[in-house]
């Protein structure tokens, strides 16, 4: 019955989201007599709320068929097993192509609902925001009634599932997905507000949609951050980022919502830019659109490509070039409209801000060519080409290196127009700390790196910059200290990018009872193999002890995991880690005779990756904390702006 | 001028010098730093140069897979027309299996031996890199339904 109920609740949402559009856009006509307008706006705030019941409905059919093992149901049958740990029957709901665009239209009535309760900006902007979010669900909800229908009955029903791919049984993986998906898809939210001020003509847009960009952002913060944090321990390589594809899909609206963000700051503070931010709010949720298209529709190779069915990555090319190509029509025709904002100097604020922008946009373009060139000259030519780290060393880290460097100015200088000298001058123990930082890893490191000591040199510049800004804010509301944290988690996460990347030690060999392995300053001994039994995979697990001073210290078991299920073994790596210093171990082959390969790696500052993207996040969310719960304005005269 | 037209030139302009800049490192970068796949028959065919980096695929021939004394393995990669071997020194991926598909990473040394520094398989046993499939159906290897 599960099954019939869900599909039922998914054919109401299609409707309803179809309501929601037509009523939204009518409600959003200035308001005359006998026009409706007003009833238009309460039938879309309704159907807003409708349409989150119904999906959520379809949504938890789908996850009771996972749970009660119902294999009559197609996608639990070809994903799912009635011996998998029961909060893995839960996560594969997403760990399909069907589950994960449900679970990609339930967040986008999530924000349609969260839209229609705020009322953000006036009823009007709301209502046409309402309307554009209808558009969107209907475009989705569509997508997944004709071509991806969770729902889909199996007669006979099978005795057995297939079972889910055991790389993606893992608890980061539980996390990543709905983590990701708030991110990309509450950009959502903005591109609805932007095409709702394009409509309606209301400038107040960036500021009733902060709230927003600043979920999707901390969203889209954590979510790469979790991806990130899954290939580093479970592919067994050592390595937390690779440019693949797909991490690029999730990158590239990232990069495009930092920017967005800093722009709307300007728009909202002094109308600066207010195009441009309007543009940018667009071309977000397009890379997120994009982004899904890559990952789902089967033309990239990797473990998130579920679908490969042509209808699918059809559906989905029409449905990004109608949501960008709209979007851009009504930008062309409405932009010119628009009122811009008042006037700036050389040296303020604002010229940082649009350096920001500058960067940030440069950045993304790069990572977008390095991405879709390979796949363009393949539809072009039939010539296979990958682009891989070299390319993205050359292209991406020279600009985003830049865009550093220039971090600190932006917070220090005024709206409209600053001195350089007095804003600057408090940010030489930031100097200081800067240099200290060099000369700390010159005098450390081996082997020495320019790359390195610049990017210790700018780290520390970072987080010198963020002491001097915090000390300066004492006593301020806690949204003050937002950028404050978010900048200062930049120069921690560049440090364990500088430690991972260039000071990495590895060792590799065969390993019998017994056997020493050295390690960077590690000494460890190989104490055998033995079997083990989990819930729905046979391991091989190996005792390695760590030595110090001719003791055991600590053990650490690395497995080797056959999950027999789905056919598949999947190395399960252990990690010791003191912050500074990660030490790695990954089981390889069996040679026979308990000999395994064994991998070990030392990560000099690894964790602080992580660590700082966490440091971010929370800056991101002090300002949306400040947001949503300080109701009355920021008083006008205050020492420091608030962000 | 006005301040706002000033200011949408300068708007403008920071985005054209930006853009130049991205688009020169993006063509110098591409010109030297993009790893062409080639199968096995290709490599005969077009004669690649010993130490250029490119990336290898095709299935990993039976009965052809040693090891040697420490972590190095040694195998055959073939799409039926050609084959080229492989050596490589590291942990190989969980599903790498004689008679399965593979695609590994390095350059041809003078000896014509591929020396890998990565070696990729596939993500489960549904699954197979597109290219090799792609490279055994040139060949006439490709069986539907495999």
């Amino acid at each position: 019955m599960t099954g019939e109920l869900g599909q039922l609740a998914l054919c109401f949402a299609l409707g309803l989201s179809l309501v929601m559009a037509a009523a939204g856009l009518a409600g959003s006509r200035a308001d005359k007599t006998n026009n409706g307008a007003a009833t238009a706006r309460a039938i879309a705030n309704g159907s807003a709320m409708g349409l989150l019941v119904f999906v959520a409905l379809a949504f938890g059919c789908l996850v009771t068929a996972f749970v009660t093992s119902d294999f009559s149901v197609a996608d639990v049958a070809n994903n799912s097993h009635t011996l998998k740990p029961l909060i893995y029957k839960i996560t594969g709901v997403w760990g399909n192509h069907e589950g994960s665009m449900l679970l990609w239209v339930l967040v986008l009535s999530l924000y349609a609902g969260a839209v229609a309760a705020m009322q953000r900006g006036g009823e009007r902007l709301t209502s046409a925001a309402l309307g554009i979010q209808g558009l969107l669900a209907a475009a989705f909800l569509a997508f997944i009634l004709f071509t991806s229908n969770p729902f889909l009955r199996l007669d006979p029903a099978p005795f057995e599932g297939a079972g889910l791919n055991p790389l993606l049984q893992d608890p980061g993986l539980a996390v990543h997905p709905p983590m990701l998906y708030a991110g990309y898809v509450g950009l959502s939210a903005s591109f609805s507000y932007a095409a709702a001020a394009l409509l309606v003509g209301e400038a107040g847009w960036a500021r009733a949609a902060r709230p927003f960009m600043l979920i999707a952002w901390i969203a889209l913060t954590c979510g790469i951050a979790l991806g990130s944090w899954w290939a580093y321990y479970e592919l067994g390589w050592g390595g937390f980022w690779f440019w693949d594809p797909v991490e690029n899909a999730s990158l590239m609206p990232w990069l495009i919502a930092t920017a967005l963000l800093h722009s709307a700051l300007a728009t909202e503070k002094s109308g600066a830019f207010s195009t441009w931010t309007l543009l940018l709010a667009i071309a977000g949720f397009s890379m997120s659109l994009i982004g899904t298209f890559l990952v789902r529709s089967g033309v990239l190779s990797s473990v998130h490509a579920f679908a490969s069915d042509p209808t699918r990555g059809f559906f989905i090319m029409v449905l990004i070039a109608g949501a960008i190509g709209g979007a851009l029509a009504l930008f062309a025709w409405r932009a010119p409209t628009l009122q811009g904002g008042a006037a700036f100097d050389t040296v303020s604020r604002e010229t940082t801000l649009l350096l920001n922008n500058v960067f940030l946009v440069a950045a993304c373009a790069c990572v977008f060519v390095g991405t879709l060139y390979p796949l363009a000259l393949d539809a072009l030519t039939g010539t296979k080409i990958s682009v891989g780290p070299p390319y993205y060393a050359l292209t991406f880290a020279p600009i985003f290196f830049a865009l550093l460097l220039l971090v600190p100015l932006g917070p220090r200088l005024s709206w409209r127009r600053a001195d350089w000298r007095t804003a600057l001058r408090p940010l030489y123990p930031a100097l200081g700390l800067a240099g200290l930082a060099a000369i700390v890893v010159l005098a450390l490191a081996s082997p020495r790196t320019l790359a390195g000591t610049a990017a210790f040199a700018v780290a520390g510049w970072l987080i010198g910059a963020s002491l001097v800004e915090a000390r300066q804010r004492r006593g301020a509301q806690a949204a003050a200290f937002a950028a404050v944290l978010a900048h200062a988690g930049l120069g921690v996460t560049l440090m364990g990018v500088a430690g991972t990347t260039l000071w990495r030690s590895e060792a590799l060999d065969v390993m019998g009872p017994g056997d020493i392995m050295h390690v960077g300053p590690y000494t460890l001994r190989f104490d055998g193999v033995t079997a083990v039994d989990g819930p729905n995979y046979q391991a091989q697990r190996a005792h390695v002890a760590l030595i110090d001073g001719g003791r055991a210290v600590a053990m650490m078991e690395p497995e080797k995991r056959v999950y027999p299920a789905e056919g598949q073994d999947v190395s399960d790596t252990a990690i010791r880690t003191t912050i500074l210093r990660d030490l790695y171990l990954a089981l390889g082959d069996d040679r026979g005779g308990g000999r395994f390969v064994l991998r070990a790696y030392v990560s000099p500052l690894a964790p602080l990756i992580w660590l700082g993207a966490l440091v971010m996040a929370l800056g991101g969310a002090l300002s949306l904390w400040g947001r949503l719960m300080v109701r009355a304005p920021a008083p006008a005269a205050q020492a420091l702006p608030a962000e | 001028m006005t301040p706002k037209k000033k200011r949408r030139i300068a708007f403008a302009a920071a985005l054209v010098v930006a853009g130049a800049g991205a688009a020169v490192l993006i063509v110098g970068a591409l010109k030297d730093n993009v790893l062409y796949f080639y199968s096995p028959s290709d490599v005969a065919a077009k004669h690649v140069a010993p130490g250029v980096a490119f990336r290898i695929g095709g299935l990993v021939e039976k009965a052809s897979v040693r090891h040697g004394g420490g972590a190095d393995v040694h195998f055959v990669v073939t799409d039926g027309r050609g084959s080229v071997p492989v050596a490589y020194d590291g942990v190989l991926p969980a599903l790498f299996r004689e008679g399965q598909g593979v695609v590994a990473l390095g350059a041809l040394n003078g000896t014509g031996t591929f020396d890998a520094t990565e070696v990729l398989a596939k993500h489960d046993e549904k699954y197979m890199p597109p290219e090799v499939v792609q490279a055994l159906k040139r060949s006439g290897r490709w069986k539907e339904g495999q």
